[in-house]
């Protein structure tokens, strides 16, 4: 399951071009973020199944969307577990497609 | 080779009754058990809240079984499936290879953190009250939002 991967890197490329442009210009003060960790490494979880609905669900917000990586900071390697197994419970009715 | 395990999840509409799940289930077993299968677990979850709406409900009943057989039994079970009118929607996934990974991981890393905690003269096992508790790491990551991310720095 590739799909949506190409998009994903474009659009962090663009995100990342914008910022430099405001943000870099206007205030020369450093931005302070919070160091975001990968839950699963955090936690150790190793089994990301598709069953576990609690453990999906702050993964989907309300649209119904999978949570990107630069936001949830998720690493790649679980990301990418965390991905087949939303999709998974998406066709069992356990997590949504879309949400109006 | 060993044999292969299989999770089948299906959803049955939200009328149906504890005696025609249990029917259902005894037709997947004969076919199981007659394409030299194995059901390993058979659970229930009862009724559950749909996501969105599947053939015009909102709520259904999800049954789990755990298969050990060949993937032609897999096929079959499928394809009847398929057919039923009663089961609205199914899943088969394979699981052995993944829970082998899965348990390796673990076994792994159990094994690495004994084997340093003794090198550093500690007993093998965690012991309660040891090292830091889950609010003194969340300060920790306050402070670490002193981190400058790579696009800040160019």
């Amino acid at each position: 399951m590739a799909f949506g991967q190409g998009r994903s890197g474009g659009a962090r490329g663009k995100a990342g071009d914008k910022k430099t442009g405001e943000k870099g210009q206007a205030q020369r003060r450093p931005m302070f973020r919070r160091r975001k960790v990968c839950k699963f490494c955090a936690d150790k979880i190793d089994d990301i199944n598709y069953k576990d609905v609690k453990l999906l669900t702050p993964f989907v917000p309300e649209r119904g969307k999978i949570l990107p990586r630069r936001i949830s900071g998720t690493c790649a390697m679980h990301q990418r577990k965390l991905q087949t197994a939303i999709k998974r419970a998406r066709q069992l009715a356990l997590v949504p497609y879309v949400t109006e | 080779m060993a044999s292969r395990q299989y999770e089948l999840v299906y959803i049955l509409p939200p009328d149906t009754t504890e005696q025609q799940v249990t029917d259902l289930h005894g037709q997947l077993e004969q076919v199981v058990s007659r394409m030299s299968g194995a059901i390993e677990r058979h659970e229930s979850w009862g009724r559950r809240k749909l996501a969105y709406e599947i053939a015009h409900h909102k709520e259904g009943v999800y049954v789990l079984e755990v298969i050990n057989g060949p993937g032609e039994l897999m096929k079959e079970l499928d394809r009847r499936l398929r057919v039923m009118d009663m089961v609205m929607r199914h899943t088969i996934v394979r699981v052995d290879e993944e829970k082998q990974v899965v348990d390796r991981t673990r076994t792994k890393r159990q094994s690495n953190s004994e084997r340093r905690r003794v090198k550093r003269g500690l007993p093998p096992v965690r012991q309660p009250g040891e090292g830091r508790s889950r609010d003194a790491e969340d300060e920790d990551n306050v402070y670490s939002g002193l981190e400058i991310g790579p696009d800040e720095g160019a």
